[in-house]
C-alpha cells in the first residue's frame, strides 16, 4: 500500500482519520482545544460528499448525530471535557437506542471551566459511563498523532459491530502536537449493513428507532443485549501494547500521551539498571483486565500514572485483584508530570521491600484503599 | 357498499394511549391523511418527542426516531442533511419545544432546515401531570401556578410562530385550531401546505395547532373544546404568520 509521509496536529490527524473510515457527517461545537477538529471538518467533509454543521450547542451537535446514526450514516462530533459533560444526555440516548457513532473528547483541565490545559480527568465519566443508565462506551485512547489517524477506523468499526457509541479520549496534547505521521491511501472499514435504519418505509416494515421501553421486563432485555455486546467485546476487542515487561519488576501503566511521557522513564530507569516495564491500555473500554492481572501473577508491581487525581488505577486494582501492590502518581488541574518526577516515584516505590505476597494481598488493599496524588499505597 | 371514511394508510391500526377528549389523534390522523394523500409515506421519517406523543412511533406506519426532551430539530436536521430526499417532520408539544428544546427549535428555524415541525399547543404538561408549561395563559391554574399564572412571578407565555416567524431561514409559519370540524380542515390544510413546502425544498415549515387537554385542565371534553375557541384562541390567533411568495 502507498503511504504519504506528512507532519500533521493530532486534531487534524483525527479529521483525516475520520474522513478515510468513511465518516460523512460531523456536528460540532467550538470549544479549546479541539477547535481544529470542527474547523478541518468544515473543510474536509464537503469535500467527501459528507454533511457538515456547526450546531447552536453541544447538546445539539450529539443530537444531530444521533440523528445521522440513525439514519445509517457514520457520524462524529467532537468536544472538549465541558462541551462532553453537555453531550452526556445524548450519548445515554445513543447507547439506549443502540446507535453507533464516534464521539472525540480533546481532554481539557476540570472540574468546572478548569482551563485548556491537558488532563485525563474525564476517564471516569468515558469508561464508567457518564450519562444515566448502564451503559459503557468503547473507549480508545491515542497516544500519538499516526493513531489519531488510525483510531477513527477501529473505534468507528466496533461502534457498528457492537451498536452502541465509541468515544476516543485524548488530551490537548495529543490534540495540539504536531508530528510526522504516514496516510496510508486507503483505510480498510468494516460497516456492516444496518437493517434498522430509519431511512423510510420503502419495501419493508417500518424501523423505529427507540430508547423508550416503559414494560420494565422489555427495557430489562434491551439492556441484556447491550451488556452482551460488552460482554463480547470484552472477549475480542481488547487491545493493550507492552514494552519490556517480561523480565521488568515494576510495570508503569499509563495512557495516551501519559504512556509516552512513561516511556521515556522507563528507558532513563533502564539505563540505571532498573527492572521497569511499561503497559499501555490502548481500549480504556474493554480494559485489558486479563493481561494485567497475568502480570500480577508473574509478582510485578505497579506504578500508575495520570494526569488526574487516579481513575484508571481503580481498574488496575480492580485486575490486579490483591495480587501485587499498585502504586499511584498523578498530577491535576492541567499540570503534565515530567518523566524524570515520574522516575523519582519509580525509585521510590523500587527501593521498598516487597510487602504483598498473594495471601496477605486482599487484606492491605483492603485497609490501605485510598491513595494520594504524590505517593503509593503499598507500606 | 360505498366506504367513505376508513382509516388513513399512514395511521397503525392500534389504540391510542390518549384520554378521552384528546386532540392528539386528530393531529395524528391529519398528519397521517398529508403523508397518504402526498404518497410520501415510504419516504417520510417522523420524529416524535417527550410528552404525551411519545409513543407516536406505535401510531404511524412511516419510520419513526424518538428523540430526547426537546432534541426532535437537532435530531430531524441529522437526518434530513443525510438523507436529503427523504421528508422529515417533528411532532412536539409546547414544552418539548419552547421550554427545553427552545434552542434547537429556534436555530433549526434559523438554518432553515427543510423540515416540517407539527406543534401541539395545549397550554400544559400533559403527560407528567399539568404543570406550568412556556405556553400557559396569565391565570391559568396548574399544579405549579396553583393561584393561576401570575406573569410577574412566572412570565409570559411564549407565543412560538410570532417569535419564529421573524427569523429569515423560514418558509411557513402557521397557527390553526383543533377545536371545531371547520377548523381541523383548515388545520389540515396548514399541515399540507407545510409539508408541500418541504417537498418543494423551500425551507422550515411549522404548523401551531391549538388542542384540548381535557385531563389536565378539569374539564370535560365539549367544555374544553370551548375553552380552546373562547380563552385560548383571542391569546393565540390563528393564521399564516409567514408564508412564501
Amino acid at each position: 500500500m502507498k503511504r504519504k509521509r506528512v507532519l500533521m496536529k493530532g486534531n487534524e490527524a483525527v479529521v483525516r482519520g475520520a474522513i478515510a473510515a468513511q465518516c460523512r457527517a460531523f456536528f460540532g461545537y467550538p470549544i479549546t482545544p479541539q477547535n481544529e477538529v470542527p474547523e478541518y471538518m468544515s473543510k474536509y467533509m464537503p469535500e467527501a460528499g459528507g454533511v457538515f454543521v456547526q450546531a447552536e450547542s453541544e447538546v445539539a451537535a450529539i443530537n444531530m448525530v444521533y440523528g445521522a446514526a440513525a439514519a445509517g450514516i457514520r457520524a462524529m462530533t467532537s468536544s472538549s471535557s465541558p462541551g462532553i459533560s453537555l453531550k452526556m444526555e445524548g450519548i445515554s440516548y445513543l447507547a439506549g437506542a443502540q446507535l453507533p457513532c464516534l464521539i472525540v473528547n480533546v481532554q481539557r483541565g476540570g472540574p468546572g471551566l478548569g482551563n485548556i490545559a491537558p488532563s485525563q480527568s474525564d476517564y471516569f465519566q468515558a469508561v464508567k459511563g457518564g450519562g444515566h443508565g448502564d451503559y459503557n462506551l468503547y473507549t480508545f485512547a491515542p497516544w500519538s498523532v499516526q493513531e489519531m489517524f488510525e483510531h477513527p477506523a477501529l473505534a468507528f468499526d466496533v461502534a457498528d459491530r457492537y451498536r452502541g457509541p465509541a468515544m476516543i479520549l485524548t488530551d490537548a496534547i495529543i490534540g495540539q502536537m504536531l508530528e510526522p505521521i504516514e496516510i496510508p491511501s486507503e483505510v480498510s472499514v468494516d460497516i456492516p449493513p444496518k437493517p434498522w435504519a430509519t431511512t423510510g418505509a420503502k419495501g419493508r416494515r417500518r424501523n423505529s428507532i427507540t430508547s423508550l421501553y416503559i414494560v420494565p421486563e422489555d427495557l430489562e432485555r434491551i439492556n441484556l443485549e447491550i451488556q452482551e455486546n460488552y460482554r463480547l467485546a470484552k472477549e475480542r476487542e481488547v487491545r493493550y501494547q507492552e514494552f519490556e515487561t517480561q523480565d521488568a519488576e515494576l510495570v508503569l501503566v499509563a495512557y495516551g500521551c501519559m504512556a509516552r511521557i512513561c516511556r521515556t522513564t522507563m528507558n532513563m530507569a533502564r539505563r540505571k539498571g532498573l527492572k521497569v516495564g511499561l503497559f499501555r491500555p490502548i481500549t480504556l473500554f474493554p480494559f485489558p483486565e486479563k493481561e494485567i492481572s497475568m502480570l500480577a501473577q508473574a509478582g510485578k508491581r505497579f506504578l500508575v500514572a495520570e494526569m488526574s487525581a487516579g481513575q484508571m488505577v481503580e481498574d488496575v486494582r480492580l485486575a490486579v485483584n490483591g495480587a501485587s501492590e499498585v502504586y499511584f502518581h498523578g498530577r491535576l488541574g492541567g499540570v503534565v508530570p515530567s518523566a524524570v518526577e515520574i522516575l523519582e516515584e519509580v525509585e521510590k516505590v523500587m527501593s521498598r521491600p516487597f510487602l504483598t505476597s498473594p495471601m496477605t494481598a486482599v487484606a492491605k488493599d483492603s485497609l490501605a484503599h485510598g491513595c494520594t496524588t504524590t505517593g503509593g499505597d503499598g507500606g | 357498499m360505498e366506504l367513505v371514511f376508513k382509516r388513513p394508510e399512514a395511521l397503525s391500526d392500534v389504540t391510542m394511549a390518549y384520554c378521552p377528549g384528546c386532540t392528539h389523534g386528530i393531529a395524528h390522523r391529519l398528519v397521517a391523511e398529508c403523508l397518504g394523500e402526498l404518497g410520501i409515506i415510504e419516504r417520510t421519517i417522523g420524529i416524535c418527542p417527550v410528552g404525551c406523543s411519545v409513543f407516536l412511533y406505535e401510531y404511524m406506519e412511516c419510520d419513526v426516531i424518538e428523540a430526547a426532551h426537546g432534541r426532535a430539530p437537532a435530531v430531524a436536521t441529522g437526518v434530513k442533511r443525510c438523507l436529503p430526499d427523504s421528508v422529515v417532520f417533528t411532532y412536539q408539544g409546547d414544552g418539548d419545544l419552547a421550554a427545553i428544546g427552545t434552542a434547537e427549535i429556534i436555530h433549526a428555524a434559523a438554518r432553515g432546515e427543510n423540515i416540517t415541525v407539527v406543534f401541539i399547543n395545549n397550554t400544559t404538561y400533559g403527560m407528567t401531570g399539568g404543570q406550568m408549561a412556556p405556553t400557559t395563559m396569565p391565570g391559568q391554574e396548574t399544579t405549579t401556578t396553583p393561584g393561576g399564572r401570575d406573569p410577574k412571578v412566572a412570565g409570559n407565555p411564549i407565543k412560538v410562530c410570532e417569535l419564529l416567524a421573524s427569523l429569515d431561514g423560514t418558509a411557513y409559519i402557521a397557527r390553526a385550531s383543533l377545536a371545531s370540524p371547520a377548523k381541523v380542515m383548515k388545520a389540515k390544510k396548514a399541515i399540507r401546505t407545510a409539508f408541500q413546502i418541504q417537498l418543494e425544498n423551500r425551507g422550515f415549515s411549522l404548523v401551531e395547532l391549538l388542542s384540548s387537554c381535557p385531563t389536565q385542565w378539569g374539564m370535560s371534553p365539549l367544555q374544553a373544546l370551548k375553552h380552546v375557541d373562547e380563552v385560548i384562541e383571542p391569546f393565540f390567533p390563528l393564521g399564516e404568520f409567514k408564508k412564501p411568495n
